[in-house]
This record gives structure tokens, C-alpha cells and sequence, in this order.
């Protein structure tokens, strides 16, 4: 029997297993009733943290674009969003005339699932887990899909060319992301042998992040790209497409849609965390599994930081550039790593560890100097061909190149 | 435990409205999603036969969850080629409904 | 009944009704939706039968491309579909088929019973995928179909680039 203050979640899920036998529910049932009421309670749990994340990220933003940010509500504007969702229940719901009534309505509600589903297989500690799924990595790219079909149900149920245009354009960088994403979600699997989620956070003895720090790179921008935050928010570009997919909506609809984008962003860092660093693995956490959640989330924490870094930091891409870096920098620089990493990882595995993540490392170092090279030649091509006065212009390239007007200095 | 028999009805029920919708509809996409139907349905046939035959044989047989998956991929190539057809059909000649596809009548 | 039964029935009837409204829909859009609705309730099937690997396939490769390129294709051919009645002529001879079809395969499945069989139960290396992988790399199994599968997706993949491609002084 599991102490309660060592792994509380185990020790409740156990006290009410025994309470349903005792009161003569049968087996399977039991396990239906507890199942739903782990979902009901992470639900609730996961949409009270978007609260206090709608808060960071005002403050946040504030800060960085040299403002106070929510500060009247509270103790530093802490009820802010609290004050916000209450005054957005209070709205009023308008369906716009020839709206498809069914999908209208159903797209937020089906958004935010979307984004809920894959918490169920995130192992928080080495204990808690909603579904132990077999294929837990597939899972996740899949629910993805459900997002999808959310975006393009509302661009569709709204009955406006923006809507459509922007759930269009949505989808179109949504499908294109999940390729670069998903071949560099094959390294934490190849690594751990597993597309378990459970087994690749025990197989990181040495977080992948060491391991594969390109790999994690491509996935953290695919990742921002899939959520469709900024840099990559084109999606709801409000001087392009006045808000995308979700123009129509008012009301606790847009709020759906709204709760949904943090949501997926923080379910993004999750992710990130769990196959790129280590989850809930830290000192204590296999006889603490209390300290694995803190650790977990204090990892997705930083991650997520670092998401809200990138969007008060970054201006936003156009749409050819979106593509660019999707189909002619990421998929293929994803492919080769693939590659190299499982041909170098077979040569290195009997090798001592060290050697291992000095040899991996080096490897992506390389693919890290290739790229940079290749980019930037690209870069002085096309400014060869463009005659016009160099003034410091904030471009996205500049992030991988070194000049701040692009190019090399 | 469910018995073989309802997923097996199952699939047929599923099979006969793809059949309805391939031979019925007029609509060329309606069609395609006929097919897609009659697809899932030989897949639920192709996965229950395999779950009850792993399960005679105590051991879980791979031959099964192969043809499964090579349905995925002949779903995946054939819809391809299809809406790729049905397009070009509709650039062509303005119509995606394959009664007034009367090229040849002449 | 057991639990498991009773969430095999309601799916059964969500996705078989889910297929009717399909095929009855007029509009192509709520058609497209329907089909959703239907290859998600298949994708519960799957998971009844402890293949969830099939169940997450089906959900990337059925809801995440196909049925994406689905609603892409009617939106790109939406000016055609509104008109006209939905179904051919030969309908009722349609229907006559497919209730013939249907009610033999339900007759032969009521009849035949699976009789005294021992059934094992596998527990949790039915999920395995590991045998999957190796046995469809394997020159002793599966190589071959494996890599005529992947040139047939090559094969498609060209293909309907070609197929789809505008050509100049062609179409509207």
C-alpha cells in the first residue's frame, strides 16, 4: 500500500478502487467508473492551469514589450483571466446566417478535446498515468489530426471567405509540420527501442536532449509551428485574415478556441519534456513519484517559457516562409539526422557512454555547421540578386545566421 | 468477450451501405467514400479473424495485423489517385457527378 | 452483459447509423462529417479488439489525410454539388443489392456458431508492434509485399501529381 505522502494519486486511485468493490460494483465496471473519474479530474485540473498560463503570459509579454501587463485585478493582476473568462460567459452567442449549425458549434467543443486527449497518455511520474498506451507516440501525432478536422469544421460552419481561407491555410501548415515533426519523434523511439511513452521517459538515463539536440530543435519549432503560435501564427494573423478560422465566433465559443490555443501549447511543452527531457525523471522521483510530477512540470514549465520567449522575441513569418523552412530545411535536415543518428548510434551503442554522447553530440554539431553553411549561401544568393540599401530589417532567417540584417556579417 | 459473429455482422452491415453508396450515389467523392466504408469494413473482418485466431493459437499471429496494414496503404494510394481523377474530371468538364460523365456516348 | 459488450454495442450503433446518415446526406460536407463520425466509431472497434495500433492508424491515416483531402476535394469542387437529386436511377436496384448482400452475410453469420473452440486470453503481448515491424522486414516474411506497398504509394504519389497537374491552354 502506497503512503499517502509519497504518491498521493496511487493511494487515492487505490482507496477508491476498494470503496467501488466494497460497495459490490463489479470489476469492469469499477475500472469504467474509475477511468472517468481520473478523466473528469485531469480535465479540470488541466483547464485550471490554462488560467494561471493566460496570466504568465500577459505579464510576460508585458514585460518584454515594456509594459506592466495585468495589474489590476488582484494581487499583480493574478485574477485577471478569472475576471476575463467571467465577463466572456456573459457574451452573447451569434451564429452568422448561413452558418452550418452542426459544425459550428461542435468545432471549439471538438478543439479543445483535441488538445485534452493526449494528456491521457502522458505518464506524469512513474505512477500516474492515464492510458498506458502501447503506442503512445503514435497516439499523440494522431489526436493531432482531430485538431485538424476541429479547424477546418469551424472554417467551414462560419459561412466567411476568411474563415475558410484561414482554416485552409491553417491546415495546410498544420499537415505540413507533422512531417519534420513526427521524423524527429523517431529518435527518442529509435534511442528507447519503444513507442511506448512510459518506457522512453525510463530508457533517458541521459535526457535525448544531450543525445539529439538538433532533433529536439526541429521538433520544438515543428511543435510551435503545429500549435500555431507566434512566429508561426499566420493562422490568426489579424492583419492578414482579419482571425482566421475562428472570425465568426463569439462569446464562450471564441473561448474554446482560446482556452484550446494555450492549452495545446502547454500540451506541446509536455510532450517536448517527455521526449526530450527525461519527464518525470529526476533525483527521488522513482520512490518519491510526487517529486516526478513536480519535476515533469517544471520542465514543460521552462519549455513553455521558452514558447513565450519565441512570441514576444520573433516577428511573425509570411506564408512562403513557412513553407521554406518546413519543406526545404526542416523535412530534409530531419530525414538525414534519422539517418546518421541510427547508423551512428548502432556503431556507438556497445561503446562506453561517454563515448556515445561525445560521438552523437559531434554528429549533430556537424548537421548544425552543414545547415548554417547551406543557409547562408542561400542567403547571399538572393541578396546578390535583390539590388536595394542594407537597413536592419528583423527577419526570421536571422535567427540561424549571425548578421542582424541578414546573411553573415 | 464479444462474440465473433457481431463483429462479423457488423462488418457486413458496414460493407452493404458502402455497397448502397458506391451504387447508388452520384456523386463521384460520395462514391469514393463508399469505398472508404467497404475498406474499414473488410478491416474490421481482417482484424477480428486475426484476434480470434492469435487467441486459438495462444500466441498473437502476425499475418493478420500485415494485411491489415497493407489495407491502410491501398486506402491511402487509392484516394490519392482518386480525388486527384475527380478533380481534373472537374476542371475538365465542370460536373463531379459521374452520371453526366457521357464523354464517350458520343 | 459485461462492460466490454455493452461499449461494443453502442459503437456498433453509432457507427452503422453514422454510415446511413452518410450516405443519405445531401450535402456533401455533412456527408464528409458523417464519414468521420463513422471511421471513428471503427477506430473503437479496433480498440475492442486490443489492436491499438490499428486504432491510432486509423485515426492518423483515415481522419488525419484521407478524410482531410476528402473535405479538400469537396471544397475545391463545391460549385457542382448542390444540384440535382443525389441518387441515380438504379437505386432501388442498388438497395435491392446491397440488402441481398446483407442480409445473406448476416444469415450465414447467425448460423454459424464458433463451437467449443478453447480461446486463450493474451492479455498484454497482443499489443505488441514488435513482431509487426519485424516481420515486415523480414526476407523470410513480409519484405516483399512491403516494398511493393511502398511503390505502389510512390506509384500513386506521382501519379496523381500528374494527374492533377493544371497543364497551360488546358481547363478554364
Amino acid at each position: 500500500m502506497a503512503v499517502f505522502w509519497q504518491d498521493p494519486i496511487t493511494f487515492l486511485r487505490l482507496w477508491l478502487e476498494n470503496l467501488l468493490l466494497s460497495w459490490g460494483v463489479p470489476a469492469d465496471w469499477a475500472l469504467v467508473i474509475r477511468f472517468a473519474v481520473g478523466a473528469v479530474l485531469l480535465v479540470t485540473a488541466a483547464l485550471l492551469l490554462v488560467i494561471l498560463q493566460l496570466w504568465l503570459e500577459r505579464k510576460l509579454i508585458g514585460r518584454i514589450q515594456d509594459r506592466l501587463g495585468p495589474n489590476r485585478v488582484g494581487p499583480w493582476g493574478l485574477l485577471q483571466p478569472i475576471a476575463d473568462v467571467l465577463k466572456i460567459f456573459t457574451k452573447e452567442h451569434i451564429t452568422p446566417a448561413g452558418a452550418d449549425r452542426i459544425p459550428f458549434n461542435l468545432a471549439p467543443v471538438l478543439s479543445v478535446a483535441a488538445a485534452l486527449m493526449v494528456w491521457a497518455v502522458i505518464p506524469f511520474s512513474a505512477t500516474v498515468f492515464g492510458a498506458d498506451l502501447n503506442v503512445g507516440i503514435l497516439y499523440l501525432l494522431a489526436v493531432g489530426a482531430l485538431g485538424e478536422l476541429a479547424i477546418i469544421l469551424a472554417g467551414w460552419g462560419s459561412n466567411n471567405k476568411y474563415a475558410l481561407l484561414g482554416a485552409l491555410r491553417t491546415v495546410a501548415q498544420l499537415i505540413s509540420y507533422s512531417v519534420p515533426m513526427t521524423l524527429s519523434a523517431l529518435v527518442p523511439v529509435m534511442f528507447s527501442g519503444s513507442l511506448h511513452l512510459s518506457v522512453i521517459t525510463r530508457a533517458q538515463e541521459v535526457w535525448f536532449i544531450v543525445l539529439a539536440p538538433v532533433p529536439a530543435l526541429i521538433f520544438l519549432t515543428a511543435s510551435v509551428a503545429e500549435v500555431g503560435r507566434a512566429p508561426f501564427d499566420l493562422p490568426e494573423a489579424e492583419s492578414e485574415l482579419v482571425a482566421g478560422y475562428s472570425v465568426e465566433y463569439s462569446g464562450l465559443k471564441f473561448g474554446f478556441f482560446y482556452v484550446a490555443e494555450f492549452l495545446k501549447a502547454f500540451t506541446v511543452s509536455l510532450i517536448f519534456a517527455v521526449l526530450f527531457l527525461g519527464g518525470w525523471r529526476g533525483p527521488g522521483a522513482e520512490s518519491y513519484p510526487v517529486l516526478g510530477f513536480v519535476y515533469l512540470m517544471l520542465k514543460s514549465g521552462i519549455v513553455y517559457l521558452l514558447m513565450i520567449l519565441f512570441r514576444g522575441t520573433l516577428p511573425r513569418f509570411r506564408i512562403d516562409q513557412v513553407m521554406d523552412l518546413n519543406w526545404k530545411v526542416l523535412t530534409p535536415l530531419a530525414l538525414i539526422l534519422l539517418m546518421v543518428i541510427a547508423l551512428a548510434d548502432y556503431f556507438l551503442r556497445g561503446t562506453l557512454p561517454l563515448v556515445r554522447i561525445l560521438g552523437l553530440l559531434c554528429i549533430n554539431g556537424l548537421a548544425y555547421l552543414v545547415l548554417d553553411r547551406v543557409l547562408s549561401s542561400r542567403e547571399r544568393l538572393r541578396r546578390r540578386l535583390v539590388a536595394q540599401p542594407v537597413r536592419p530589417v528583423a527577419r526570421p532567417e536571422n535567427l540561424i545566421t549571425s548578421s542582424d540584417v541578414g546573411g553573415r556579417s | 468477450m464479444i462474440p465473433l459473429s457481431w463483429y462479423l455482422i457488423l462488418s457486413a452491415t458496414l460493407f452493404s451501405i458502402g455497397l448502397f453508396a458506391v451504387l447508388a450515389r452520384r456523386h463521384a467523392i460520395a462514391i469514393l467514400m463508399g469505398i472508404e466504408l467497404m475498406l474499414n469494413a473488410v478491416n474490421i473482418n481482417l482484424l477480428a479473424f486475426w484476434h480470434y485466431w492469435s487467441q486459438i493459437k495462444g500466441v498473437p499471429q502476425v499475418s493478420g495485423m500485415v494485411f491489415a496494414a497493407m489495407i491502410f496503404v491501398l486506402a491511402a494510394a487509392e484516394t490519392a489517385v482518386a480525388l486527384a481523377l475527380i478533380i481534373s474530371a472537374y476542371r475538365r468538364h465542370h460536373t463531379v457527378v459521374v452520371d453526366e460523365m457521357t464523354l464517350l456516348k458520343g | 452483459m459485461s462492460a466490454l459488450q455493452w461499449v461494443f454495442l453502442v459503437t456498433a450503433l453509432i457507427t452503422v447509423s453514422a454510415a446511413v446518415m452518410m450516405v443519405a446526406s445531401r450535402r456533401m460536407m455533412h456527408a464528409a462529417l458523417w464519414l468521420a463520425v463513422a471511421l471513428l466509431g471503427v477506430a473503437v472497434v479496433f480498440v475492442t479488439l486490443e489492436a491499438s495500433f490499428f486504432a491510432v492508424v486509423q485515426l492518423l491515416v483515415y481522419i488525419g489525410s484521407i478524410l482531410i483531402i476528402i473535405v479538400f476535394a469537396i471544397m475545391l469542387t463545391q460549385r457542382s454539388t448542390e444540384a440535382g437529386p443525389r441518387l441515380n436511377p438504379f437505386a432501388w436496384g442498388a438497395a435491392g443489392v446491397a440488402g441481398v448482400v446483407w442480409a445473406a452475410l448476416t444469415y450465414i453469420f447467425i448460423r454459424w456458431l464458433m463451437s467449443g473452440t478453447p480461446l486463450q486470453e493474451l492479455g498484454a503481448s497482443f499489443d505488441d508492434v514488435v513482431p509487426l515491424g519485424k516481420a515486415l522486414v523480414d526476407a523470410e516474411g513480409f519484405a516483399v509485399p512491403f516494398e511493393v506497398a511502398s511503390v505502389l504509394l510512390l506509384a500513386a504519389l506521382i501519379g496523381a501529381v500528374y494527374i492533377a497537374f493544371e497543364r497551360r491552354g488546358e481547363g478554364s
